[in-house]
Protein backbone atom coordinates (compact mmCIF):
# COMPACT_ATOMS: atom_id res chain seq x y z
CA UNK A 1 0.00 0.00 0.00
CA UNK A 2 1.31 3.63 -1.06
CA UNK A 3 0.39 6.76 0.45
CA UNK A 4 0.03 9.66 -1.42
CA UNK A 5 -0.83 13.71 -0.54
CA UNK A 6 -1.99 15.54 -3.54
CA UNK A 7 -2.34 19.27 -3.38
CA UNK A 8 -4.94 19.98 -6.20
CA UNK A 9 -8.41 18.24 -7.14
CA UNK A 10 -6.84 17.44 -10.79
CA UNK A 11 -3.68 15.26 -9.04
CA UNK A 12 -6.24 13.61 -6.97
CA UNK A 13 -8.11 12.78 -9.77
CA UNK A 14 -5.16 11.38 -11.68
CA UNK A 15 -4.07 9.28 -8.75
CA UNK A 16 -7.50 7.79 -8.18
CA UNK A 17 -7.56 6.93 -11.76
CA UNK A 18 -4.41 5.84 -12.80
CA UNK A 19 -4.42 3.26 -9.34
CA UNK A 20 -6.92 0.59 -9.67
CA UNK A 21 -7.82 -0.34 -5.83
CA UNK A 22 -6.78 3.27 -4.76
CA UNK A 23 -9.15 4.61 -2.77
CA UNK A 24 -9.85 8.39 -1.28
CA UNK A 25 -9.82 9.43 2.70
CA UNK A 26 -10.17 12.47 4.88
CA UNK A 27 -10.51 11.20 8.12
CA UNK A 28 -9.76 7.42 7.73
CA UNK A 29 -12.47 7.47 10.83
CA UNK A 30 -13.81 4.55 8.93
CA UNK A 31 -11.29 3.50 6.77
CA UNK A 32 -9.02 2.31 9.71
CA UNK A 33 -11.64 0.67 11.85
CA UNK A 34 -12.58 -0.88 7.92
CA UNK A 35 -9.30 -1.95 7.25
CA UNK A 36 -7.99 -3.61 10.65
CA UNK A 37 -11.85 -5.59 10.48
CA UNK A 38 -10.46 -7.45 7.25
CA UNK A 39 -11.34 -4.95 4.38
CA UNK A 40 -8.90 -5.54 1.94
CA UNK A 41 -5.90 -2.90 1.65
CA UNK A 42 -6.40 -0.08 -1.20
CA UNK A 43 -3.32 -0.42 -3.55
CA UNK A 44 -2.79 3.82 -3.04
CA UNK A 45 -4.21 5.72 0.02
CA UNK A 46 -4.89 9.13 -1.29
CA UNK A 47 -5.60 11.51 1.97
CA UNK A 48 -7.50 14.73 0.19
CA UNK A 49 -6.82 16.92 3.60
CA UNK A 50 -3.48 19.14 1.68
CA UNK A 51 -6.63 19.78 -1.22
CA UNK A 52 -7.23 23.60 0.27
CA UNK A 53 -11.02 23.37 -1.55
CA UNK A 54 -11.53 20.26 0.04
CA UNK A 55 -10.55 21.68 3.59
CA UNK A 56 -12.26 25.35 3.66
CA UNK A 57 -15.63 26.77 4.27
CA UNK A 58 -16.96 29.66 2.49
CA UNK A 59 -20.61 31.58 2.40
CA UNK A 60 -20.80 34.02 -1.06
CA UNK A 61 -23.35 33.90 -3.56
CA UNK A 62 -26.46 33.02 -2.06
CA UNK A 63 -24.96 29.40 -0.62
CA UNK A 64 -22.49 28.29 1.69
CA UNK A 65 -19.58 25.93 0.31
CA UNK A 66 -18.00 23.85 2.61
CA UNK A 67 -14.90 21.08 1.55
CA UNK A 68 -15.69 17.55 1.44
CA UNK A 69 -12.46 16.38 3.87
CA UNK A 70 -13.15 19.49 6.06
CA UNK A 71 -12.75 18.20 9.71
CA UNK A 72 -16.79 18.41 11.53
CA UNK A 73 -14.93 20.39 14.58
CA UNK A 74 -14.09 23.32 11.90
CA UNK A 75 -17.76 23.70 10.85
CA UNK A 76 -19.64 23.21 14.36
CA UNK A 77 -17.71 25.64 15.80
CA UNK A 78 -18.80 28.32 12.53
CA UNK A 79 -20.50 29.91 14.74
CA UNK A 80 -22.25 31.92 11.19
CA UNK A 81 -23.34 28.35 10.13
CA UNK A 82 -24.35 26.95 13.03
CA UNK A 83 -27.05 29.71 13.35
CA UNK A 84 -28.12 29.54 10.03
CA UNK A 85 -27.96 25.47 9.66
CA UNK A 86 -28.50 24.40 13.01
CA UNK A 87 -29.80 21.11 12.16
CA UNK A 88 -26.56 20.29 9.93
CA UNK A 89 -24.58 21.58 12.81
CA UNK A 90 -26.09 19.53 15.26
CA UNK A 91 -26.00 16.20 12.99
CA UNK A 92 -22.10 16.55 12.41
CA UNK A 93 -21.35 17.39 15.90
CA UNK A 94 -22.93 14.07 16.98
CA UNK A 95 -20.18 12.09 14.85
CA UNK A 96 -18.47 10.75 17.89
CA UNK A 97 -15.75 12.29 20.72
CA UNK A 98 -13.57 15.57 20.07
CA UNK A 99 -10.77 13.14 18.75
CA UNK A 100 -13.05 12.24 16.22
CA UNK A 101 -15.15 15.16 15.36
CA UNK A 102 -11.08 16.84 14.44
CA UNK A 103 -10.17 14.01 11.74
CA UNK A 104 -14.19 13.07 10.53
CA UNK A 105 -15.80 15.12 7.78
CA UNK A 106 -19.34 16.00 5.77
CA UNK A 107 -17.42 14.01 2.92
CA UNK A 108 -16.53 11.44 4.63
CA UNK A 109 -19.90 10.68 6.66
CA UNK A 110 -22.08 10.66 3.22
CA UNK A 111 -19.08 8.11 1.68
CA UNK A 112 -19.01 5.66 4.51
CA UNK A 113 -22.33 4.93 3.14
CA UNK A 114 -23.87 4.46 6.49
CA UNK A 115 -27.57 4.51 6.67
CA UNK A 116 -27.13 5.84 10.32
CA UNK A 117 -24.59 8.96 9.01
CA UNK A 118 -25.52 11.70 11.38
CA UNK A 119 -24.80 14.38 9.38
CA UNK A 120 -26.71 13.14 6.45
CA UNK A 121 -30.24 13.54 6.97
CA UNK A 122 -30.29 17.26 7.67
CA UNK A 123 -28.06 17.94 4.54
CA UNK A 124 -30.61 16.26 2.48
CA UNK A 125 -33.69 18.41 4.53
CA UNK A 126 -31.72 21.73 3.12
CA UNK A 127 -31.32 19.60 -0.20
CA UNK A 128 -27.26 20.38 -0.19
CA UNK A 129 -25.44 19.35 -3.40
CA UNK A 130 -22.40 17.69 -3.56
CA UNK A 131 -20.08 18.34 -6.30
CA UNK A 132 -17.99 15.13 -7.85
CA UNK A 133 -15.01 15.35 -9.56
CA UNK A 134 -14.25 12.51 -11.98
CA UNK A 135 -12.15 11.89 -15.08
CA UNK A 136 -14.82 13.84 -17.64
CA UNK A 137 -14.36 17.00 -14.77
CA UNK A 138 -17.16 17.89 -12.20
CA UNK A 139 -20.82 17.58 -11.92
CA UNK A 140 -23.18 18.65 -8.84
CA UNK A 141 -25.83 15.66 -7.95
CA UNK A 142 -28.27 16.33 -4.89
CA UNK A 143 -26.79 14.98 -1.74
CA UNK A 144 -29.63 13.03 -1.50
CA UNK A 145 -28.76 10.56 -4.63
CA UNK A 146 -25.06 9.84 -3.54
CA UNK A 147 -26.02 6.65 -1.53
CA UNK A 148 -27.84 4.00 -3.32
CA UNK A 149 -27.74 1.39 0.49
CA UNK A 150 -25.36 0.69 2.90
CA UNK A 151 -22.17 1.38 1.70
CA UNK A 152 -23.00 1.57 -1.96
CA UNK A 153 -22.64 4.44 -3.86
CA UNK A 154 -23.76 5.84 -7.09
CA UNK A 155 -20.22 7.36 -7.79
CA UNK A 156 -18.77 5.77 -10.82
CA UNK A 157 -15.05 4.46 -9.84
CA UNK A 158 -12.65 7.60 -10.45
CA UNK A 159 -15.11 9.51 -8.74
CA UNK A 160 -15.00 11.45 -5.38
CA UNK A 161 -16.53 14.29 -3.64
CA UNK A 162 -15.13 17.61 -3.72
CA UNK A 163 -17.64 20.20 -1.76
CA UNK A 164 -21.09 20.85 -0.62
CA UNK A 165 -23.23 23.23 -1.92
CA UNK A 166 -26.39 24.63 0.73
CA UNK A 167 -28.55 27.43 -0.59
CA UNK A 168 -28.64 29.96 1.91
CA UNK A 169 -32.35 29.32 3.26
CA UNK A 170 -35.34 31.09 2.87
CA UNK A 171 -36.24 33.45 5.68
CA UNK A 172 -38.31 32.54 8.74
CA UNK A 173 -36.67 28.88 8.24
CA UNK A 174 -35.23 26.49 10.85
CA UNK A 175 -34.24 23.00 10.71
CA UNK A 176 -33.34 20.54 13.40
CA UNK A 177 -31.87 16.99 14.01
CA UNK A 178 -32.66 14.37 16.66
CA UNK A 179 -31.02 11.03 16.85
CA UNK A 180 -31.89 7.74 19.33
CA UNK A 181 -28.82 6.51 20.72
CA UNK A 182 -28.98 3.37 23.32
CA UNK A 183 -26.35 5.19 24.85
CA UNK A 184 -26.48 8.73 26.08
CA UNK A 185 -23.04 9.85 24.02
CA UNK A 186 -20.33 8.32 21.90
CA UNK A 187 -22.85 6.08 19.80
CA UNK A 188 -24.16 5.16 16.86
CA UNK A 189 -27.94 6.32 16.07
CA UNK A 190 -30.65 3.59 15.73
CA UNK A 191 -33.23 6.31 14.69
CA UNK A 192 -32.44 9.89 13.39
CA UNK A 193 -34.96 12.31 12.23
CA UNK A 194 -34.13 16.02 10.34
CA UNK A 195 -36.68 18.41 10.22
CA UNK A 196 -36.45 21.81 7.91
CA UNK A 197 -39.65 24.37 7.96
CA UNK A 198 -40.27 27.68 6.72
CA UNK A 199 -42.67 29.72 8.70
CA UNK A 200 -45.83 32.19 7.42
CA UNK A 201 -46.55 33.67 11.08
CA UNK A 202 -47.97 30.33 12.71
CA UNK A 203 -48.33 28.99 9.20
CA UNK A 204 -45.85 26.44 7.80
CA UNK A 205 -45.69 26.66 4.41
CA UNK A 206 -42.86 24.55 3.14
CA UNK A 207 -41.19 21.21 4.96
CA UNK A 208 -38.71 18.38 4.44
CA UNK A 209 -38.46 15.55 6.56
CA UNK A 210 -35.95 13.18 6.40
CA UNK A 211 -35.27 9.69 8.30
CA UNK A 212 -31.73 8.17 9.21
CA UNK A 213 -31.00 4.88 10.45
CA UNK A 214 -34.40 3.11 9.68
CA UNK A 215 -34.21 2.24 6.05
CA UNK A 216 -31.30 1.08 3.99
CA UNK A 217 -30.50 4.97 2.79
CA UNK A 218 -31.68 8.44 4.74
CA UNK A 219 -35.20 8.63 3.59
CA UNK A 220 -37.30 11.76 2.45
CA UNK A 221 -40.97 11.54 3.97
CA UNK A 222 -43.42 13.12 1.74
CA UNK A 223 -46.55 12.75 3.72
CA UNK A 224 -44.99 14.12 6.78
CA UNK A 225 -43.95 16.90 4.49
CA UNK A 226 -47.38 17.60 3.02
CA UNK A 227 -49.19 16.99 6.76
CA UNK A 228 -46.96 20.08 8.18
CA UNK A 229 -47.16 22.60 4.64
CA UNK A 230 -50.52 24.57 5.55
CA UNK A 231 -50.68 23.58 9.26
CA UNK A 232 -49.68 25.49 12.62
CA UNK A 233 -47.75 22.22 13.60
CA UNK A 234 -51.08 21.77 15.76
CA UNK A 235 -51.79 18.14 17.52
CA UNK A 236 -53.66 17.15 14.63
CA UNK A 237 -50.69 17.85 11.96
CA UNK A 238 -48.10 16.10 14.61
CA UNK A 239 -49.86 12.97 14.89
CA UNK A 240 -49.69 12.50 11.06
CA UNK A 241 -46.57 13.89 11.23
CA UNK A 242 -45.48 10.81 13.17
CA UNK A 243 -47.71 8.37 11.78
CA UNK A 244 -46.23 9.07 8.40
CA UNK A 245 -42.74 9.03 9.70
CA UNK A 246 -43.50 5.70 11.91
CA UNK A 247 -45.09 4.24 8.54
CA UNK A 248 -41.90 5.56 6.12
CA UNK A 249 -39.68 3.66 8.23
CA UNK A 250 -38.24 0.56 7.32
CA UNK A 251 -35.52 -0.68 10.26
CA UNK A 252 -33.61 -3.33 10.48
CA UNK A 253 -34.23 -5.63 13.80
CA UNK A 254 -30.48 -6.08 16.01
CA UNK A 255 -29.47 -5.76 19.15
CA UNK A 256 -29.27 -2.32 19.59
CA UNK A 257 -33.23 -1.93 18.46
CA UNK A 258 -35.96 -3.60 17.29
CA UNK A 259 -38.03 -2.83 14.17
CA UNK A 260 -40.90 -1.81 16.23
CA UNK A 261 -39.52 0.32 18.68
CA UNK A 262 -37.03 2.02 15.81
CA UNK A 263 -40.70 2.66 14.02
CA UNK A 264 -42.31 4.62 17.14
CA UNK A 265 -39.57 6.37 17.68
CA UNK A 266 -39.10 7.58 14.33
CA UNK A 267 -42.95 9.04 14.33
CA UNK A 268 -41.57 10.33 18.04
CA UNK A 269 -38.44 12.11 16.66
CA UNK A 270 -40.15 13.22 13.59
CA UNK A 271 -42.80 15.37 16.00
CA UNK A 272 -39.99 16.52 18.15
CA UNK A 273 -37.65 17.71 15.65
CA UNK A 274 -40.53 19.61 13.62
CA UNK A 275 -41.55 21.12 16.80
CA UNK A 276 -37.79 21.90 17.22
CA UNK A 277 -37.49 23.46 13.90
CA UNK A 278 -40.34 25.47 13.95
CA UNK A 279 -39.46 27.42 17.16
CA UNK A 280 -35.88 28.18 15.27
CA UNK A 281 -37.96 29.40 12.46
CA UNK A 282 -40.21 32.00 14.50
CA UNK A 283 -37.19 33.19 16.67
CA UNK B 1 7.40 -1.77 -0.47
CA UNK B 2 9.47 1.44 0.42
CA UNK B 3 9.62 3.24 4.23
CA UNK B 4 8.90 7.10 3.40
CA UNK B 5 10.48 9.82 5.17
CA UNK B 6 8.80 12.23 7.47
CA UNK B 7 9.75 15.18 8.74
CA UNK B 8 7.81 16.64 11.66
CA UNK B 9 7.91 18.45 15.12
CA UNK B 10 7.31 16.63 18.02
CA UNK B 11 6.96 17.99 21.51
CA UNK B 12 8.52 20.93 20.57
CA UNK B 13 11.65 19.20 18.40
CA UNK B 14 12.52 19.08 14.84
CA UNK B 15 12.15 15.58 14.42
CA UNK B 16 12.47 12.53 11.05
CA UNK B 17 11.35 8.97 10.83
CA UNK B 18 10.72 6.28 8.78
CA UNK B 19 7.91 4.47 8.03
CA UNK B 20 5.38 2.36 6.03
CA UNK B 21 3.06 4.42 4.34
CA UNK B 22 0.22 2.18 5.88
CA UNK B 23 1.59 2.08 9.29
CA UNK B 24 0.10 4.42 12.19
CA UNK B 25 1.00 7.27 13.73
CA UNK B 26 0.41 5.43 17.07
CA UNK B 27 2.96 2.64 15.84
CA UNK B 28 5.58 5.20 14.60
CA UNK B 29 5.55 7.07 17.93
CA UNK B 30 6.23 3.90 19.88
CA UNK B 31 8.06 2.20 17.93
CA UNK B 32 10.40 4.68 15.85
CA UNK B 33 10.67 7.38 18.07
CA UNK B 34 10.45 5.54 21.31
CA UNK B 35 7.48 7.46 22.77
CA UNK B 36 5.68 5.14 24.34
CA UNK B 37 3.14 7.09 26.45
CA UNK B 38 0.55 7.36 23.68
CA UNK B 39 -1.02 3.48 24.37
CA UNK B 40 -3.27 1.14 21.88
CA UNK B 41 -6.25 0.13 23.64
CA UNK B 42 -8.69 -0.19 20.57
CA UNK B 43 -7.17 0.84 17.75
CA UNK B 44 -9.88 2.25 16.30
CA UNK B 45 -11.03 5.44 17.66
CA UNK B 46 -12.86 4.50 20.42
CA UNK B 47 -11.04 4.78 23.41
CA UNK B 48 -8.72 7.66 23.15
CA UNK B 49 -5.91 5.68 24.63
CA UNK B 50 -3.77 7.03 21.98
CA UNK B 51 -4.93 10.75 21.83
CA UNK B 52 -1.92 13.46 21.04
CA UNK B 53 -2.39 17.10 19.68
CA UNK B 54 -2.16 17.14 16.38
CA UNK B 55 -1.16 21.23 15.52
CA UNK B 56 -3.17 21.57 18.62
CA UNK B 57 -6.24 19.21 18.18
CA UNK B 58 -6.52 16.13 19.57
CA UNK B 59 -6.99 12.92 17.81
CA UNK B 60 -6.51 9.51 17.88
CA UNK B 61 -2.87 8.85 16.79
CA UNK B 62 -4.62 5.02 15.85
CA UNK B 63 -6.31 6.68 12.89
CA UNK B 64 -3.92 8.55 11.52
CA UNK B 65 -1.40 7.54 9.03
CA UNK B 66 2.08 7.97 9.88
CA UNK B 67 2.77 9.91 6.49
CA UNK B 68 0.04 12.36 7.47
CA UNK B 69 2.06 13.82 10.31
CA UNK B 70 4.78 15.55 7.68
CA UNK B 71 5.60 18.83 8.44
CA UNK B 72 2.63 18.85 11.30
CA UNK B 73 3.58 19.92 14.58
CA UNK B 74 2.55 16.94 17.37
CA UNK B 75 2.27 17.01 21.02
CA UNK B 76 2.47 13.41 23.37
CA UNK B 77 2.05 12.65 27.01
CA UNK B 78 5.74 12.82 26.93
CA UNK B 79 5.75 16.76 26.17
CA UNK B 80 3.54 17.78 28.66
CA UNK B 81 6.17 17.95 31.79
CA UNK B 82 8.48 20.24 29.45
CA UNK B 83 6.84 21.60 27.15
CA UNK B 84 4.60 24.03 29.01
CA UNK B 85 7.68 26.51 29.73
CA UNK B 86 7.32 24.73 33.39
CA UNK B 87 11.06 23.48 32.83
CA UNK B 88 13.04 20.68 33.82
CA UNK B 89 11.59 17.52 35.09
CA UNK B 90 8.12 19.24 37.00
CA UNK B 91 4.79 17.67 35.97
CA UNK B 92 2.25 19.87 34.01
CA UNK B 93 -0.53 20.55 36.56
CA UNK B 94 -2.70 17.83 35.07
CA UNK B 95 -0.22 15.11 35.68
CA UNK B 96 0.39 16.37 39.20
CA UNK B 97 -3.57 16.78 40.24
CA UNK B 98 -3.65 13.34 38.96
CA UNK B 99 -1.53 11.99 40.94
CA UNK B 100 -2.80 13.76 44.37
CA UNK B 101 -6.32 12.95 43.35
CA UNK B 102 -5.71 9.52 42.53
CA UNK B 103 -7.21 9.39 38.82
CA UNK B 104 -5.44 6.01 37.46
CA UNK B 105 -5.39 3.15 38.61
CA UNK B 106 -3.59 0.69 36.23
CA UNK B 107 -2.84 3.90 33.62
CA UNK B 108 -2.95 2.46 30.37
CA UNK B 109 -5.87 5.66 29.61
CA UNK B 110 -3.74 8.02 31.32
CA UNK B 111 -1.67 9.47 29.18
CA UNK B 112 -4.50 9.89 26.47
CA UNK B 113 -7.02 11.69 29.31
CA UNK B 114 -3.87 14.18 30.16
CA UNK B 115 -3.66 14.89 26.37
CA UNK B 116 -7.35 15.53 25.82
CA UNK B 117 -7.47 17.41 29.08
CA UNK B 118 -4.79 19.45 27.94
CA UNK B 119 -6.66 20.36 24.72
CA UNK B 120 -9.99 21.25 26.70
CA UNK B 121 -7.91 23.44 29.03
CA UNK B 122 -5.56 25.36 26.02
CA UNK B 123 -9.24 26.53 24.33
CA UNK B 124 -11.44 26.79 28.01
CA UNK B 125 -9.32 27.68 30.85
CA UNK B 126 -12.24 27.46 33.02
CA UNK B 127 -14.28 24.90 31.67
CA UNK B 128 -17.57 23.64 33.70
CA UNK B 129 -17.67 19.95 34.46
CA UNK B 130 -20.12 19.09 32.21
CA UNK B 131 -17.68 20.36 29.80
CA UNK B 132 -14.89 18.57 30.90
CA UNK B 133 -17.39 15.16 30.71
CA UNK B 134 -18.15 15.89 26.93
CA UNK B 135 -14.33 16.76 26.07
CA UNK B 136 -13.21 13.69 27.63
CA UNK B 137 -16.16 11.51 26.19
CA UNK B 138 -13.75 10.45 23.92
CA UNK B 139 -11.62 8.67 26.30
CA UNK B 140 -12.25 5.40 27.95
CA UNK B 141 -11.44 4.29 31.74
CA UNK B 142 -12.18 1.04 32.76
CA UNK B 143 -11.04 1.47 36.60
CA UNK B 144 -11.56 4.79 38.07
CA UNK B 145 -15.28 5.62 37.41
CA UNK B 146 -14.21 8.97 35.69
CA UNK B 147 -14.92 11.01 39.15
CA UNK B 148 -11.57 11.47 39.85
CA UNK B 149 -10.46 12.26 36.82
CA UNK B 150 -13.28 14.79 36.16
CA UNK B 151 -11.80 16.14 39.60
CA UNK B 152 -8.40 16.27 38.90
CA UNK B 153 -9.06 18.33 35.37
CA UNK B 154 -11.01 20.90 37.52
CA UNK B 155 -8.10 21.18 40.19
CA UNK B 156 -5.24 21.42 37.56
CA UNK B 157 -7.27 24.52 35.47
CA UNK B 158 -7.58 26.09 39.35
CA UNK B 159 -3.68 26.01 39.40
CA UNK B 160 -3.55 27.28 35.89
CA UNK B 161 -5.70 29.80 36.31
CA UNK B 162 -3.96 31.31 39.18
CA UNK B 163 -0.48 30.42 37.77
CA UNK B 164 -1.44 32.88 34.78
Amino acid sequence: MEYAAPTTVDEARTLLTDNPGSRVFAGATDVVPQMRSGRPEPSVLIDLKRIDRLMSVAHDNGHWTIGAAMPTSELTSNGEFASVFPGISEGAGWIGSDQIQNRSSLGGNLCNGSPAADSVPAMIASEARAVIAGTDGERTIPVADVVTGPGQLSLADGEFVVEFEIDDPPAHTGDAYIRMTPRTEMDIAIVGAAVRVTMDGDTCTDARVVLGAVAPTAVRVPDAEAALIGSSLNEAALAEVAAAASVAANPINDKRGTIEYRVQVAGVLAKRAAVLAAERARA
Amino acid sequence: MSRTHITCTVNGEDTDFLANPGTSLLDALRDELGLTGAKEGCGTGDCGACSVLMDGKVTCACLVFAPEAQGRDLLTVEGLSSGDGVGGDHLHPLQQTFLEGAALQCGVCTPGFLVAAKALLNQNPDPAESEIRYALAGNLCRCTGYDKIIRSVQEAAVQLRSAT
